[in-house]
């Protein structure tokens, strides 16, 4: 069988609806929300690395790396956030997180 | 042989400015041993002094009206892109300034503030000048990650870092629509500059664009509505906003919006400008659903910021009106309009911030300004005229906002939108006056009146600011050809 850019797509088109899934039907914990996100900007470098060889272009290669650099700044802020979420709260529970509603 | 390249620099000296002066502060207050108010005053004040120099020398570029672009095509500087650099930083000056006397009662003394500051005012600088799929993500990276941060600065307050932890999930989810989109575009197109982006378009106009570039310019929209907190993408407006410390909601509502409004009408205007019939649709969707939401969900809010989280949702609709009718006017007006509403309401937060009481609490609820006008005329005054102008009543600059986007509207014949427009600011004229109704004829109940807003703490800075929104606001009708000259040469670089 031979792998076709539509292959690759179909991955990381599926790759990344998971990760929307994960972010909005997950009820437990802040923490697979934060895996969540990389696994849809792992999905994008699929898309971006697929591309690239497709077109024959090295651009989209470039963008994956800055995605991949940008992706690891976002981790950290989003765990120093969890951090102090934590140190006020207690708890990390999804379901918990409605202190302000209207 | 490698032959280097070296861009052009002269084009981005303002952001390098701001860097410069962001690394200076982070790096002294590192090393100071303690960071005192006195030194966090001073760091504010320098990076104040940094936002100013920088817009100077935006102004002075604008009246030179030249077009560059450097870093090989990814960045650009016209006169569009320099007109909203200004706006954004006088934004941000202003945030800063009213912000200091906040900064030192709600306990967000740290040096990390004025530097957070500066990196997102220059990732919005990035933002504006983008030319290019990568660089514009870096710059909404830059802008976005500075935010969360700025957002979460107040460690020991639960309903903070639960706006924060809200913030960022939402806005990373943003960052990861806007790069699925980006990729199908690049995909699809063969390119990531907006110009080559906009020669596939134009070239191949003829036939229906493939489903990659329409899967890429959806996605990407969304990841804009979201940063403009338009209607579908608005769940984190109201949190954040009411969340976070009031300074720091101040410079949210001044600065980011009208970075995202101006990235949104470049985005839709340069690289997608022939794909109008395409997009059109979905902006008059998201404008549409932002007015009503905006104008009905504001009625039964007491929290204040609440409160303008839900009417800045409402005017980044109008401003969407501007950008639907699919033209120069259209643009115009919405440049227009999101300028002065910039300053409408980095007024109203400095009213808000100004007053305060005894306990060091900032004005929270509504409630909070019964019968204020009998202790401080001025200020309630004040608040006034800029509720009456966010209610879009004339002659204040509120109003000829929404004209000139009603009348964009009308000429490109979308007399729908522009109706429910009309009745949708008559419903949020209810809630605006219901706070000068509050203000003006409402007695101060006793056990109020030992805490909330007895006290006032208005420094020079602040007032300086509120004396120049009050103007622009209040003055506007005398001399809009001022601004109105501005945007126009902005619109025509847009479109040359």
């Amino acid at each position: 069988m031979i792998i076709t850019l539509e292959h690759y797509l179909t991955v990381a088109a599926l790759l990344f609806v998971l990760g929307i899934i994960g972010i909005f039907l997950n009820r437990r914990n802040v923490i697979v929300i934060l895996m969540s996100i990389e696994l849809m900007l792992l999905a994008v470098n699929i898309n971006l690395v697929a591309f690239s060889q497709a077109l024959n272009d090295l651009v989209g290669q470039v963008f994956s790396l800055f995605v991949l650099t940008v992706a690891a700044a976002e981790a950290a802020i989003g765990l120093a956030i969890l951090v102090t979420y934590y140190r006020n709260r207690g708890d990390i529970y999804v379901d918990e997180i409605n202190m302000m509603r209207g | 042989m490698f032959e280097f390249y070296t861009p052009d620099f002269l084009p981005i000296l303002p952001q390098v400015i701001l860097i410069a002066t962001a690394l200076a502060i982070l790096i002294e207050g590192a090393f100071t041993e303690s960071a005192g108010p006195a030194l966090i005053r001073r760091f504010c004040m320098g990076a104040l002094l940094a936002i100013l120099i920088s817009a100077l020398l935006s102004l002075i570029a604008f009246g030179l009206g030249k077009q560059v672009t450097t870093f090989n095509g990814m960045l650009v500087q016209d006169a569009y892109t320099l007109f909203c650099q200004m706006i954004v930083l006088i934004g941000s000056a202003a945030a800063l300034a009213i912000g200091l006397p906040g900064l030192e009662n709600q306990k967000l003394n740290r040096f990390e503030y004025p530097a957070l500051i500066l990196l997102a005012t220059t990732g919005m600088m990035f933002m504006v000048a983008a030319n290019d799929l990568i660089s514009l993500f870096i710059g909404l990276e830059l802008q976005g990650l500075a935010l969360y941060v700025i957002v979460a600065l107040q460690r020991d307050n639960l309903a903070t870092s639960e706006a924060a932890l809200k913030y960022f999930v939402l806005g990373a989810l943003a960052t990861g629509m806007y790069l699925y989109g980006a990729s199908f575009v690049y995909g699809y197109t063969g390119s990531t500059n907006f110009d080559s982006i906009n020669a596939v378009f134009r070239y191949g106009v003829e036939g229906p664009i493939s489903l990659g570039s329409m899967i890429g310019l959806v996605f990407i929209l969304a990841s804009l509505a979201f940063k403009l907190s338009a209607v579908p993408f608005h769940m984190w407006t109201p949190d954040v906003y009411q969340g976070s410390p009031t300074a720091v909601t101040a410079f949210l509502a001044a600065a980011p919006k009208i970075a995202a409004a101006a990235l949104t009408i470049r985005l839709l205007y340069l690289p997608f400008g022939f794909l109008v019939d395409y997009w059109q649709q979905i902006i008059i969707f998201i404008s549409l659903a932002s007015m009503v939401l905006g104008a009905f969900a504001a009625l039964r809010q007491t929290d204040l910021k609440r409160l303008l989280a839900y009417s800045s949702i409402s005017h980044m609709g109008y401003a969407l009106l501007g950008i639907a009718s699919g033209g120069a006017i259209g643009v115009q007006g919405a440049l227009t309009y999101i300028t002065l509403y910039m300053f409408m309401t980095v007024g109203t937060f400095a009213v808000i911030l100004a007053l305060r009481g005894r306990g060091e609490r900032c004005v929270k609820d509504i409630e909070d300004l019964q019968g204020i006008s009998q202790i401080h005329p001025k200020m309630s005054m004040m608040l006034a005229i800029f509720m009456f102008s966010l209610a879009g009543i004339p002659p204040m600059a509120g109003f000829f906002g929404k004209l000139y986007v009603f009348m964009a509207a009308i000429d490109a014949q979308l007399y729908t939108l522009a109706i429910v427009g009309v009745l949708s600011s008559v419903v949020a004229a209810f809630y605006y006056l219901r706070i000068i109704r509050t203000m003006y004829f409402e007695t101060r109940p006793e056990t109020v009146q030992a805490t909330y807003g007895d006290t006032m703490v208005l420094t020079t800075e602040a007032s300086f600011v509120l004396v120049l929104s009050v103007t622009v606001t209040l003055l506007f009708f005398v001399y809009p050809s001022l601004l109105l000259n501005m945007t126009q040469m902005a619109v025509n670089s847009l479109f040359n």
